[in-house]
């Protein structure tokens, strides 16, 4: 009796956690858009997604040239981090003897845990001056020294979580294939990555998320200019950037485009999010 | 008859643990030689010695030799995948790839270089024919290797390891994972392809052993103690403990 009871109990208190974190996220969905409604009708939706100006004291609050910068940042950032993080946990994985592993991978997993706002303080005091030095141009903050810190950020979260994959791989499937007279590459290549095929795509997606989503690091190191990301050495801003540099000071509609940036912030991530589990599900 | 394998004084030992002890042997060429042993007696890492795989395992330590047609296969400067293409093995739990009936065979080829749509589907159709497959599969040859039973996937794995054409096949318990029908039908396959292969298996069914192999080895703590032909292993064995062995009084 008491251990049915028990059973049920749980059952529902589980279901009740979960519609409460549900609730939570729709909630916040509903506030953000709620707080966006003054910008989106006096301004309209078109306007500010497809705007290029951000002149908050002419009330124009086009925030195009924002989507870009996350979008480009983003993208540089993980043409760098994801073929350096995948051959490094193959690296790790596969290649590397017991003794270096014990040491690389709780220092990879340290690397996860360090505040974003030190990967910017290293950013702005090291990167920034040599990029700064080598083009010519300005102070160097820019979207080159942003994609190279986002990159450095997300490389031990893909770096780990495919590690993770890669080891997931039943090593009969390994010692088969060498077995059948391949090289360890080829093993590698043929049999071990094909496996861990989706669990790699979960870290990129997630490498993604986290890379979209930083505000921190970015705003001390890519100059925040609302522009077009269009020259790699000059400032740009991101989404994010947007929001942290101006909510301080912003009233009225200035605040309510920022609560909408915000909003397109949260639906990109939705997107991008969306298309990592498409791309989950079709690799099998 | 030739040796086509010889051990000599070989010892093995996982970090601190020895796990053989001085195992010395002959393997006849195109005949089977069945290992048997009661469980941790170090049969399976004997087998595994014979192609190299212990080399996948950290912190093991090896002396004496192995001789594959009379070289030294731990010698320095000896090419490892080469020797694995001449030694191919059958595992424990049958395990193809996650890939079609197809790529399952023609992996080990297509490795090689083998890249010709031509060659490869005449190499697939022989080995699984070799294997005593082709007829159950020929319909299907894009469906997922797993997707077949157990004693298909284990003639599945033979096809797969015959499509490189080794010299010797090693067999690890290939039948401990299947019911008794196609552990007979793996065992019928077996006296079939010793007529071009050598062929080692390491089993836990002495019964096995006495119906498939030509030779016998009892091994018991990491020592083979007796190693003779199959019918006088079993019928007159000179050691009292291989005698309580296959007499099931223990093990």
């Amino acid at each position: 009796m008491s251990r049915y009871f028990i059973d049920r109990i749980s059952k529902r208190g589980v279901f009740t956690l979960a519609m409460v974190a549900f609730l939570i996220l729709v909630f916040v969905a509903v506030f953000m858009l709620r707080e966006s409604l003054p910008a989106l009708s006096k301004i309209g939706l078109g306007n500010i997604l497809l705007g290029v100006k951000w002149y908050p004291s002419h009330d124009s609050f086009g925030i195009l040239t924002m989507v870009a910068g996350s979008l480009v940042v983003t993208l540089l950032a993980l043409a760098m981090a994801v073929p350096l993080a995948i051959g490094c946990a193959i690296f790790l994985a596969e290649v590397a003897p017991p003794r270096i592993r014990r040491i690389t991978r709780p220092a990879v997993e340290l690397l996860v845990g360090i505040p974003s706002v030190v990967y910017g303080l290293v950013g702005m005091i090291v990167l920034c001056p040599l990029i700064a030095r080598f083009s010519g141009i300005g102070s160097g903050s820019s979207v080159l020294a942003a994609a190279i810190v986002l990159a450095i950020m997300v490389l031990p979260t893909i770096t780990s979580i495919s590690e993770d994959s890669i080891r997931a791989v039943p090593a009969q499937y390994k010692e088969g294939a060498l077995a059948l007279g391949a090289t360890p590459w080829q093993t590698i290549r043929h049999v071990i990555l094909p496996a861990a095929h989706r669990g790699i795509i979960a870290a990129i997606v997630l490498g993604t998320g986290r890379a979209i989503g930083e505000t921190m690091a970015m705003v001390m190191v890519i100059g925040n200019s609302p522009v077009f990301p269009t020259n790699l050495f000059a400032p740009a801003r991101t989404l994010t950037g947007n929001i942290a540099v101006e909510i301080a000071a912003a009233t009225g509609l200035h605040e309510s485009a920022l609560f909408t940036t915000g909003l397109v912030l949260f639906i990109v991530i939705m997107i991008i999010n969306s298309f990592g589990l498409i791309a989950y599900r079709r690799a099998k | 008859m030739n040796p086509k394998i010889q051990t000599r004084e070989l010892s093995f030992y996982y970090g601190k643990v020895q796990a053989l002890n001085r195992v010395s042997l002959s393997i006849n060429e195109h005949q089977i030689t069945a290992l048997i042993g009661p469980s941790g007696c170090g049969k399976t890492t004997f087998l595994r010695l014979l192609n190299r795989m212990n080399d996948t395992i950290p912190e093991v330590r090896l002396s004496g030799e192995v001789l594959l047609d009379g070289q030294n296969i731990y010698q320095p400067g000896v090419d490892v995948v080469e020797v694995r293409q001449r030694v191919g093995m059958v595992f424990q739990q049958p395990n193809p790839f996650p890939k079609s009936i197809y790529a399952n065979v023609a992996f080990g080829p297509r490795m090689l270089g083998m890249n010709r749509q031509l060659n490869l589907d005449e190499v697939v159709e022989k080995s699984l024919r070799a294997a005593a497959l082709w007829d159950e599969v020929k319909d299907n040859l894009n469906k997922s290797g797993a997707a077949l039973s157990g004693g298909q996937q284990q003639r599945l794995c033979i096809a797969r390891v015959l499509a490189v054409e080794p010299e010797v096949i090693l067999m690890d318990e290939p039948c401990s994972a299947l019911d008794p029908l196609s552990t007979l039908k793996i065992e019928e396959l077996m006296q079939a392809l010793k007529k071009r292969y050598t062929i080692v298996i390491v089993t836990h069914n002495m019964q096995q052993a006495a119906r498939v192999s030509e030779w016998t080895g009892f091994f018991l703590l990491g020592e083979m103690l007796e190693y003779r032909s199959t019918q006088e292993l079993f019928t007159r064995p000179q050691d009292k403990r291989t005698e309580d062995y296959i007499s099931g009084r223990f093990g």
